[in-house]
C-alpha cells in the first residue's frame, strides 16, 4: 500500500518534468537558424514550392498548434528525419542504439568496479595515504576532459605500445558482426560461440569504455566515500563497535551493506554523466553509436539527429533517475513517507 | 507615532584575519591552486607581452616541430607556435566561462531569492522549469541550445549560462526559506522595510557563502563543456585558438606521432579545471568547516 501511493506519486512528478522537456526540445528544434522548409526543400525550390512545404510540415500555423503537432508526433515515436541520411531518426537510432548501450554498460561497470572499491578505503582509512591518493585520483579524474584521456589512450596504447586496435568503430578491419540477438557485440558472440568476433570487439571495447568509465568513476568514488562516512559515524555503527564486533564485521558487514542502498542513487547521477560524456567519446574512437550520429550530424548541419539526441538522453535521464527512485523508495521504506 | 530608522543591513560576520591565515595554513593545496589560477589570469590578461610569438602567425619553414628552445611547446601543421596559440586561447576559454558563470549566478540568485522569498504558486511554476531543465544532463542540452543557437563564441556562453542557472535558483531559493523564517528576517519587516530591500539587502548576502563555492566548482565544469564543446565542432571555430579546438586539431597528427600538438592544449584545461576545483574545495572547507571531509 505504501509504495503504490509512492508509485503514484513519483509518477505524478514525472508528468510536468515530461511535459517542460518537450517544451525545451520543441523550441530547440524550432529556433534554428534556417528554415527547415528550406533545408528540405534544396536550394532551387520556388517560393510556391517552398510555401507549400510550409504547408506540408505544419510550419504556417500558430505555435501552440505546431507544439502538439510536434508532441503527438513524439509519442508516435516520430522523431523527425535526418536530412543526410534521409531515413526517419527513430530508425537511424534503433540501429545505434545497441553500439551505445554497449560502450556505457562497460564504462560503469569499470566505474563501479574501480570507484566503489576505492570510495570505501578512503573512508575507512580516512585522513591516510590510501585516502589521499582516493582524493587525487578522483579530483583529477574530473578535472581531465574525456575527449582528452581518450586521446591520450589512443597514442600511448594505440602508438606507442601498440597494444590496442586503431581507434575505428566495434571490429576490427575484416571481422563479420555476430549473428544479431542483443546488438551487443560482446553478448551475442558469447551467445553465439564467435571467438573471432568477441577477441575483437573486446579488444575494440578496451580503450573507449576505459575512457568513459574514468571519467564518471571519480564522482562514483567521491559519493560512495561521504556516504561510509556518514553511516561510520551514524549511532548503531558505534554500538556494534561499543558491543565488541570485529572491525572486519562492522566495517564489511553493517557499515558498508548499509551503504549500498544510497549508491544506487548513484546510478541515476553516474548515467547523466555517462551520456554527456558519450557523444564526445564516442566520436573519438568513431564508435558507431547514437552521440556519434549526433555529432556527425553537426558537421552537415542536420538538425534532426542532434535534437533528437538530447530529446533522448533527457528522457532516458527522467527514466532512470524515476527507476533509482522506486528502487530505493522500495529498499527504504522511510523514503516513501516524504 | 515615530517614524523607526531603517534598520541596518545585516551582513555576515567577518572571520577574523588570525583564523584566515590559520585555515588558509591548513588546505596549502587549494592555497596553491588559488595562485595557480591568479597566474593563468595574469598571463591570459598580459598575452601580448608574455607569448613569444603572435599567436596566428603561420611559417612553413618551421611546421610540425617538436619541442624544442625556439618552439617549448612545438609547432602545428602552418608553423605556428603553440606556446602562444596556448596562451591566447586561455584569454577566450577562461572570460567565456567566467561571462556564462557570472551571468548564470546572477540571474539564478536573483530568481531563486524572489522564488524563495514569495513561494507559493510562483515556487511551484519555477520548481518544475527547474527540473525540466535539470533533466538534460548539462553538457548535452549545452550541445543542444548551441546547435540550435548556431556557432559564435557567444552562443556557447549563453548556452553554458543556462545550464548552470537551475544550481544556482534552486540553491539559493533553498537558502531564502531558510533564513526568511529567522528573527532578523522578521526584525527587518517588522520595522516596514519593502520586499525587495528585505530579499536584497538583508537576506540575499546571508545566503552567499554556497553560492561562492558553487560557482567556483562551475567555473571548471563550465570550462570543460566549452572546450567539449568546440572539441566536437560546436561554438568556438578554428583558426581561432582555443583550448578545445587546438586538442581537436592535434588529433589528427596522432597516427603520425606529432604527439604534443594534442597533449598541451588538454593539459592547459586539465590543470585550469583542476584549480578551480581545489579552490572551490578549499572555499567550502573554509566557509563551513563542519564540511571538512564529509564532501
Amino acid at each position: 500500500m505504501g509504495f503504490l501511493n509512492y508509485l503514484v506519486r513519483r509518477l505524478a512528478l514525472v508528468v510536468p518534468t515530461l511535459f517542460g522537456v518537450s517544451l525545451i526540445c520543441f523550441f530547440l528544434t524550432y529556433m534554428l537558424p534556417g528554415n527547415p522548409a528550406m533545408v528540405k526543400a534544396g536550394p532551387f525550390a520556388t517560393a510556391e514550392h517552398l510555401a507549400e512545404m510550409e504547408h506540408q510540415m505544419g510550419l504556417d500555423r500558430s505555435l501552440p498548434e505546431q507544439y502538439i503537432r510536434y508532441a503527438s508526433g513524439l509519442l508516435h515515436g516520430d522523431l523527425g528525419e535526418s536530412s543526410a541520411t534521409g531515413r526517419p531518426v527513430s530508425q537511424d537510432f534503433i540501429q545505434r542504439l545497441p553500439a551505445t548501450l554497449e560502450l556505457n554498460l562497460a564504462a560503469l561497470l569499470i566505474a563501479i568496479a574501480i570507484g566503489i572499491p576505492l570510495g570505501v578505503l578512503s573512508a575507512v582509512h580516512r585522513d591516510t595515504f590510501i585516502d589521499h591518493i582516493g582524493r587525487v585520483v578522483g579530483i583529477t579524474g574530473v578535472a581531465m576532459p574525456s575527449f582528452w584521456t581518450g586521446l591520450l589512450f589512443v597514442y600511448v596504447f594505440f602508438y606507442l605500445l601498440n597494444l590496442a586496435p586503431p581507434p575505428l568503430g566495434r571490429l576490427g578491419s575484416g571481422i563479420t558482426p555476430p549473428a544479431h540477438i542483443t546488438g551487443l557485440y560482446v553478448v551475442d558472440s558469447l551467445m553465439t560461440g564467435n571467438w573471432i568476433a568477441l577477441r575483437s570487439s573486446l579488444h575494440q571495447l578496451m580503450l573507449p569504455s576505459a575512457t568513459l568509465g574514468l571519467s564518471v568513476m571519480a564522482p562514483v568514488a567521491r559519493m560512495v566515500r561521504s556516504t561510509m562516512l556518514e553511516i561510520l559515524e551514524s549511532d548503531y555503527i558505534k554500538a556494534a563497535w561499543a558491543a565488541g564486533l570485529p572491525r572486519r564485521t562492522v566495517i564489511y558487514g553493517d557499515a558498508l551493506r548499509n551503504a549500498m542502498i544510497p549508491v544506487i542513487t548513484i546510478l541515476g547521477i553516474v548515467f547523466g554523466f555517462l551520456m554527456a560524456g558519450n557523444a564526445v567519446v564516442e566520436s573519438v574512437f568513431a564508435w558507431p553509436g547514437i552521440g556519434n550520429y549526433a555529432v556527425t550530424a553537426l558537421m552537415t548541419k542536420d538538425s534532426g539527429p542532434i535534437q533528437s539526441f538530447v530529446l533522448f538522453v533527457a528522457v532516458m535521464y527522467v527514466a532512470v533517475n524515476l527507476l533509482v527512485d522506486l528502487a530505493y523508495g522500495l529498499a527504504d521504506p522511510r523514503i516513501r513517507l516524504r | 507615532m515615530p517614524t523607526l530608522p531603517s534598520s541596518p543591513p545585516v551582513t555576515p560576520r567577518p572571520i577574523p584575519p588570525s583564523l584566515v591565515w590559520r585555515r588558509v595554513r591548513r588546505n596549502p593545496l587549494s592555497f596553491t591552486a588559488l595562485c595557480v589560477i591568479v597566474t593563468i589570469a595574469l598571463i591570459a590578461l598580459f598575452a601580448p607581452l608574455v607569448a613569444p610569438y603572435p599567436p596566428d602567425a603561420t611559417d612553413a619553414g618551421s611546421a610540425l616541430q617538436s619541442v624544442s628552445w625556439q618552439h617549448l611547446l612545438g609547432t602545428d601543421l602552418y608553423g605556428r607556435d603553440q606556446l602562444s596559440r596556448i596562451i591566447y586561447a586561455a584569454r577566450v576559454d577562461l572570460s567565456v566561462a567566467f561571462a556564462a558563470t557570472a551571468a548564470a549566478v546572477a540571474i539564478g540568485a536573483l530568481l531563486g531569492a524572489i522564488v524563495g522569498y514569495r513561494g507559493g504558486w510562483v515556487d511551484n511554476v519555477a520548481m518544475r522549469a527547474v527540473d525540466a531543465v535539470m533533466a538534460f544532463p548539462a553538457f548535452v542540452l549545452a550541445m543542444g541550445i548551441t546547435a540550435a543557437m548556431g556557432n559564435s563564441t557567444g552562443n556557447v556562453a549563453i548556452a553554458i549560462s543556462i545550464t548552470q542557472i537551475p544550481a544556482y535558483l534552486r540553491l539559493i531559493r533553498g537558502e531564502m526559506l531558510r533564513v526568511r523564517e529567522m528573527e532578523y528576517a522578521d526584525a527587518a519587516r517588522t520595522v516596514g522595510n519593502p520586499a525587495w530591500r528585505i530579499v536584497l539587502i538583508h537576506l540575499l548576502p546571508n545566503c552567499l557563502p554556497p553560492l561562492i563555492v558553487q560557482a567556483t566548482l562551475a567555473m571548471g565544469f563550465a570550462l570543460l563543456t566549452m572546450a567539449s564543446l568546440s572539441f566536437i565542432g560546436l561554438g568556438i571555430q578554428p583558426p581561432q585558438s582555443e583550448w578545445g579546438v587546438m586538442t581537436a586539431e592535434g588529433a589528427s597528427q596522432i597516427v603520425t606521432g606529432e604527439w604534443w600538438l594534442f597533449l598541451f592544449p588538454g593539459l592547459a584545461i586539465m590543470i585550469t579545471v583542476l584549480a578551480f576545483n581545489l579552490v572551490g574545495d578549499g572555499l567550502r572547507d573554509f566557509l563551513d568547516p563542519r564540511m571538512r571531509g564529509i564532501r
